[in-house]
């Protein structure tokens, strides 16, 4: 309970400081931390439009996507504190539900017609199809590290083995979860979500026909899944056996240090060639099998 | 129950060619709703007393010889799967045979009703049958319906060519196995399963297993034996791909399964070989599916991944087996197992949904459908709940037996050796990737044919099929969503099947454990729904109270855009074929533009994909072969001098041979 109510608490913050952040660095007085919470609010009431090409696919989409982010959240635990809903192998239920969402936004650009949302569509599930090797080698290496295959068991006991290369784990794993959080969010240097050219998009893109109500529902969506990986990162850092105040407060400081970095990646970064990015999502693969040779050799005294 | 029951009803089948046109589906399906009421009771006598098989005497009605028939675990559970998918096809069937119904004469209806029928006696009799020989003819019965089925539309040419070298590949599979069961047999003396048991104790288990393995390989559709699954399956009607696609290759697994229960050494070496070839075609299948725009080729090339996905399983059972560790072995084959019923399910669905557009459109060509969402609105959902399922994404069934072999492996990890663990995580991330790509593949199949605006008068003019040829595929749906929300039901007689069957010991306490998993899997997939309802219905109360209004999709402001300018299923495809050129190979037609060409004239533009392994395996040999055999033709003179003459230069030989003492 707690990790579902952190996140949600963190996911309202996130799209602001990332905001806040891309203003600093670029020398603007920019708009306060609340503003896209205000923004969303906004599109909530707004009245939508729908292209006279798209059906059910398209307006149900955003209600599954919503749905399957929040269902992942159950089985991410928070400290100390057990996962609502915690099972052994629980991160494949978890990678393959989000992948029913993006299922079905894909589809739901396909279902406008549209040769621009076609391509976001396509380049969408490329590139998730693409990063996918890197999360299930990383879970394998921290299930070889700690012994156990669940999300609230790993965490529970991540700094608990004697192990001392433990911060070698903690530190792959951060950088690694904050790839996919990249790549999965559609976020430089893989995207640009304020890039001007539709050619040169991809989740934006795939979003184009969205109005309204929906398109609020895919913001949150976004913001959610954000601090869902955010709060795997603080997993992998943060010791499970600390004072739980302490906890709160380092999980929402991760969570603002995440949203940072994105945010300073997004000042300083340009966005890759559409035709590198898959050399740079198969990086972070390779990344994770680096891991995982490493655990190897740990584990067997090689 | 005696098995002389079951051939009644077989000598009922030849009913069906006196009875007249209009009544002939009736009789087929009374009769094959006989012998799956028949078949059924077997097997669920079998799994209601798994410890011993229930053997069947019977006799061979020519020869009057006694055989051995018998229903254990592993049968029952196919012959379960089979008089599923059958009934469900034959159901389907009455449909989409109307089509055909004034083109065609009434013998070719009979023979079709017959092919089909003995099709299913056949698969019936494979699952039964214990002894080599019987084994082997009723396989080869098994070869000749299916045959027959897929030539049912053979005033086309390029159909019969097609049926031929299936035919001609099924053989090639028949005669590694009848060579295997006569090494043993020429060992042990008899012909039957029971005697590769004695076999495999005293001999080196690898070789003989390797035959097996390409001889089922060939039916199952392993790669590099699978080119006739991707030919084959196009070629036949809707009914019969989603029967051979969803069943009839697992006659394949079936096989690998049934000797594996007698193979007792080299387990180890046998696990890895069946692993690899099966990452192998789970991998290279969906990468293949992916650049076909022939629906029923993509449906086909999944199949490969599917039985990819399954060998994955068995493979790692095998290696546990090996190892010594029970739960990969347990969850391993358990999950390969579930996959082959799942998918039947979603294969058939997918299959029986494919011909309905085939029937309402007249193409296969994903390139010339869009749109169909709304014409067609029960058949999209059918094959959207099928691509889900077969993407392996909660809440269907897909998902469990997936999540089965990787609970399996990632359980294995922290305690296997460097070997092991590197084979294991090589495991993972293909069936990673395999993932990623079956989301990939779907999402274009389901997106480009059916949503979106029609990209040609094919599907301008479609409408949705009858109500006969939906309501067949909602079983399949039905089952399809009780298997994903209450995996537990399932899950646990598979692995009573598969503990008694390999006897895996700590069967019953590594199945409690993992019972739960599945059960938190079926609480939040229920949860998911609530959800998906909650949201929905407050989304809909919303918009109430808000404007709408329609209007053209987003052209970027250009307003002129028709649907050919949508994005085309190669065009989806484009980003993926540039990384994956060097394995597939994809061959683009274009006349380049040269430099001073002012004015460009029209250009045309095509893309094919060769199988790589039916050029390398199948067409190369054959060709090589069928070019030194016109050599040799060249003593075909037609002259009958010259015949005589080489009769006499053959007993000149013979003689010579004779007096040398060698012969």
């Amino acid at each position: 309970m707690a990790a579902l109510i952190m996140i949600l608490v963190s996911a309202m913050f996130f799209p602001g400081i990332i905001l806040r952040t891309k203003s600093i660095a670029s020398g603007r007085r920019g708009p306060g931390i609340l503003q896209p919470l205000r923004d969303a609010g906004v599109l909530l009431r707004k009245g939508s439009v729908f292209s006279t090409t798209t059906g059910l696919i398209f307006q149900i989409a955003p209600v599954i996507s919503l749905a399957t982010v929040l269902c992942a959240i159950l089985v991410i635990p928070f400290g100390k504190q057990e996962a609502l809903i915690h099972f052994e192998g629980d991160f494949v239920f978890f990678a393959y539900i989000l992948s029913l969402g993006r299922f079905f936004m894909i589809i739901a650009a396909l279902d406008t017609g549209s040769s621009f949302e076609g391509m976001g569509a396509s380049r969408e599930a490329f590139f998730a199809m693409l990063i996918e090797p890197a999360f299930f080698i990383l879970m394998a290496t921290f299930a070889m590290f700690t012994g156990y295959v669940s999300f609230t068991d790993i965490f529970s006991n991540f700094f608990i083995t004697s192990n001392h290369y433990v911060l070698i784990f903690s530190i792959i794993g951060f950088y690694i979860f904050i790839q996919i959080a990249l790549v999965e969010n559609s976020r430089l240097p893989v995207d640009d979500p304020k890039t001007h050219l539709e050619l040169t998009m991809i989740h934006e893109v795939m979003i184009l026909d969205y109005s309204g109500f929906d398109k609020a529902l895919i913001h949150i969506t976004t913001w959610l899944k954000f601090a869902v990986y955010g709060s795997l990162i603080y997993n992998v850092v943060v010791p499970a056996g600390w004072n739980i105040y302490l906890q709160i407060a380092l999980f929402l400081a991760v969570q603002a240090l995440f949203a940072i970095i994105v945010g300073f990646l997004e000042s300083f970064r340009a966005r890759n060639k559409m035709n590198k990015n898959p050399k740079f999502i198969l990086t972070v693969s390779a990344i994770a099998i680096l891991a995982f040779a490493v655990i190897l050799i740990l584990n067997l005294n090689l | 129950m005696n098995i002389a029951l079951f051939f009644v009803v077989l000598i009922l089948s030849f009913a069906l060619f006196p009875v007249p046109k209009v009544l002939k589906h009736t009789t087929a399906l009374i009769v094959l709703a006989a012998g799956v009421a028949i078949s059924s009771v077997w097997s669920i006598e079998a799994l209601s007393g798994l410890s011993s098989e229930l053997r069947l005497e019977g006799m061979i009605p020519l020869t009057g010889k006694p055989v051995i028939f018998a229903v254990d675990g592993l049968s029952a559970f196919f012959i379960l799967v089979v008089n599923l998918t059958l009934l469900i096809g034959l159901l389907y069937a009455k449909g989409y045979l109307k089509q055909y119904y004034g083109s065609k004469n009434s013998l070719s209806f009979s023979l079709h009703y017959f092919s089909y029928l003995w099709l299913y006696f056949s698969m019936i009799l494979v699952l039964i049958a214990r002894d080599g020989l019987s084994f082997l003819i009723v396989w080869e019965i098994m070869a000749l319906s299916s045959f027959m089925l897929v030539i049912f539309d053979a005033e086309e040419k390029s159909i019969m060519k097609t049926g031929i070298s299936y035919l001609i590949q099924m053989h090639v599979g028949m005669f590694f196995l009848m060579f295997a069961f006569l090494i043993s047999a020429n060992e042990t003396g008899s012909m039957s399963f029971d005697s590769l048991g004695v076999f495999f104790s005293g001999h080196s288990n690898i070789l003989l297993f390797i035959l097996f393995f390409i001889g089922f390989g060939i039916k199952a559709g392993f790669i590099p034996l699978h080119s006739w699954l991707p030919r084959a399956n196009p070629a036949a009607p809707s009914h019969v791909s989603g029967v051979m696609s969803g069943v009839m290759i697992k006659m394949g697994i079936y096989g690998i399964l049934r000797v594996l229960l007698y193979v007792r050494h080299d387990l180890l070496q046998i696990g890895i070989l069946i692993l690899i070839v099966s990452l192998v075609s789970g991998l290279l299948g969906v990468m293949m599916a992916i650049v076909q725009h022939d629906m029923k080729k993509l449906l086909a090339y999944h199949s490969i991944e599917n039985i990819g996905i399954i060998g994955i399983g068995t493979g790692l059972g095998v290696i546990g087996l090996a190892t010594g560790n029970n739960t990969l072995s347990l969850l391993g084959f358990s999950g390969g197992l579930l996959h082959v019923l799942n998918h039947s399910l979603f294969k058939s669905l997918l299959f029986f949904s494919a011909g309905s557009v085939y029937t309402a459109t007249h193409t296969r060509d994903i390139e010339k459908l869009g749109g169909l969402m709304k014409k067609m609105p029960y058949t999209s959902l059918l094959f959207l709940a099928g691509s889900l399922a077969i993407c392996g994404l909660p809440p269907f069934n897909g998902f469990i037996s997936e999540y089965l072999i990787y609970l399996g492996m990632f359980r294995d990890l922290p305690s296997s050796g460097l070997h092991q663990s590197i084979l294991v995580l090589g495991s993972i991330v293909v069936l990673a990737l395999i993932g990623g790509l079956a989301v990939f593949c779907f999402t274009k199949a389901f997106g480009i044919a059916f949503l979106g605006e029609p990209r040609s008068q094919h599907a301008v003019s479609a409408s949705e099929v009858e109500r006969g040829m939906i309501m067949p595929q909602f079983i399949s749906l039905a089952l399809i969503i009780l298997i994903g929300l209450a995996s537990p039901l399932f899950v646990r007689p598979v692995f009573d099947i598969v503990g008694t069957g390999f006897g895996i010991e700590g069967m019953r306490r590594i199945a409690e454990t993992s019972l739960p998993g599945l059960a938190s899997i079926s609480l939040i997939a229920g949860v998911f729904i609530v959800l998906v309802v909650a949201l929905a219905l407050y989304r809909k109360i919303h918009l109430r109270s808000v404007k709408l209004s329609t209007g053209p999709t987003w052209g970027c402001g250009y307003t002129a855009t028709g649907p050919k300018q949508q994005y085309t299923s190669t065009s989806f495809a484009y980003n993926y074929n540039h990384v994956a050129k060097p394995v597939i190979g994809t061959k683009k037609m274009m006349p380049e533009i040269e430099e001073d060409e002012l004015f460009p004239e029209g250009r045309s533009f095509s893309s094919r994909v060769d199988d790589v392994f039916q050029k390398v395996i199948v067409e190369k040999p054959a060709g090589l072969l069928s070019e030194l055999l016109k050599k040799i033709a060249v003593m075909q003179t037609g002259k009958v001098q010259h015949y005589i003459l080489y009769a006499f230069v053959f007993i000149l030989f013979v003689l010579l041979l004779t007096w040398l003492n060698i012969i």
